[in-house]
């Protein structure tokens, strides 16, 4: 899909699969399953879901880029001390950012924004990617991984909010008559194991859509 | 390969740029941080002592300032229940055994209500609050929850407005002036009670927490609110 768009044909093949790769076809949630504790802990409404996908996609993008500016100087012996020293600093960074100007939605993400510490994706694509490749690339992977994982994790917080609370980025879109006719909320969607219902549905569609098989 | 000296060399500089970076960061957004949290207990006394805000038109840090200092006025009182000149943002609600700060809601100098801090553990975590009561010093005003790491959807609905509603116009003192304090009780609360209210479902230890530091704090204002009802 994106990667026959035109728009993108200033970036030579390899940068263009870098940056699209991970929004379908690699997708780092629904095919390599990385990430998903975190999809199951924000993903309660839309708006913190979309506050957590920039979070990593800032954090994955930029640590990415310095990874890999930094990849011909880091000795081999320590170079997962410091991708996770530069992943760290990143985190703590955003973490305050949005203590200082989102208070209420970083009240409500609390303890997850700093666990993106521990998301493997960042640090899969620090030391699977940001090693060997330049700058350039290493930015667009880390970008379209961040988007790959956002996608998934505001697909699933559309249906559990929309069935969980019957309402979509905060506004109630079941009408009254609805709920007077005898419909319920359903109470399982807004705790943990809705996520997972939602979730193992999403990775099902989407490995049939992209015909990908388990070895 | 490089060498141990190259790499000795390496983390130490990594490890001040980076360190900077964050001192840097957190020394320059810890004003605006601080506001936020200030801005937030504000707004929960506002809350709990009945000035609602509109889910879709929330209040800006200017209209919580405007508010809060135009209805409301902040005193520390000591264990006797007799007000202090000490600051209230200097006190911590939590550990003080002396200093209780209290909120006093004021319209055109009639008291409207007050409003203490409460807090206290959970299931999981302590729950931080505001319990705010009318001027009789009988009667429930309202309640808020600000900070807590219980389970969503279930003692986690201690910050919702059902839950909350229940406790307008309960007593906390029974008609032998004993304090005995709101019991959240199992399931629905009998109608014609003025002690209980609705528990949560599944949530029992986080509503039976909730019930014993309840007590616990409003004891700390006994002797304050025993003044407030001999008038």
């Amino acid at each position: 899909m994106l990667g026959k768009d035109k728009t993108l044909d200033f970036l030579d093949k390899k940068s263009k699969v870098a940056l699209t790769d991970p929004l379908m076809k690699n997708n780092p949630i629904s095919l390599q399953v990385l990430g998903i504790c975190s999809a199951l802990a924000v993903t309660v409404q839309l708006n913190t879901a979309v506050v957590m996908t920039l979070a990593v996609v800032a954090v994955l993008s930029v640590s990415n880029t310095v990874i890999s500016l930094l990849r011909t100087m880091i000795p081999g012996k320590v170079r997962i001390i410091v991708q996770l020293s530069v992943i760290a600093t990143l985190v703590i960074l955003t973490d305050q950012i949005l203590q200082a100007y989102m208070y209420d939605i970083s009240k409500q993400l609390s303890v997850f924004v700093a666990l993106i510490i521990t998301n493997c994706i960042v640090m899969g694509r620090a030391e699977a990617f940001a090693m060997q490749n330049t700058p350039g690339k290493s930015f667009l992977d880390g970008l379209g991984n961040g988007l790959g994982y956002g996608g998934i994790l505001i697909s699933v917080a559309f249906f559990r909010e929309l069935l969980g609370n019957g309402s979509i980025y905060g506004y109630t879109v079941i009408p009254e008559s609805l709920y007077a006719a005898g419909y319920q909320n359903m109470g399982i969607m807004v705790l943990s194991p809705g996520a997972f219902i939602i979730l193992g549905l999403i990775v099902w569609v989407h490995r049939i859509a992209s015909g990908v098989e388990e070895d | 390969m490089h060498s141990n000296k190259y790499t000795l060399g390496f983390m130490t500089i990594v490890a001040v740029i980076l360190g900077s970076f964050l001192s840097i960061a957190a020394g320059s957004l810890k004003e605006i941080q601080e506001l936020n949290v200030e801005n937030d207990s504000k707004k929960n006394i506002l809350s709990c002592l009945g000035f609602k805000e509109d889910p879709k038109s929330p209040w800006g840090p200017d209209e919580i300032q405007n508010k809060f200092n135009k209805n409301i006025t902040a005193i520390v009182l000591d264990i006797n229940g007799k007000s202090t000149d000490l600051d209230p943002k200097t006190i911590d609600a939590e550990t003080d055994e002396n200093n209780f700060p209290i909120y006093i809601s004021k319209v055109d100098d009639k008291i409207e209500g007050y409003a203490i801090p409460i807090s206290g553990k959970g299931l999981w975590s302590t729950l931080y609050g505001f319990f705010a009561i009318e001027p009789d010093g009988i009667t429930a005003k309202g309640i808020t929850f600000y900070a807590h790491k219980e389970t969503p959807g279930l003692g986690g609905e201690v910050d919702k407005a059902w839950f909350q509603n229940n406790f307008v116009g309960k007593k906390f003192i029974n008609d032998q002036g004993e304090l005995v304090g709101i019991k959240v009780v199992k399931g629905k609360a009998d109608p014609n009670s003025s002690y209980e209210v609705d528990g949560i479902s599944g949530a029992t230890i986080t509503s039976k927490g909730l019930e014993s530091f309840l007590v616990d704090d409003l004891k700390k204002y006994e002797s304050f609110l025993k003044n407030v009802r001999e008038g």
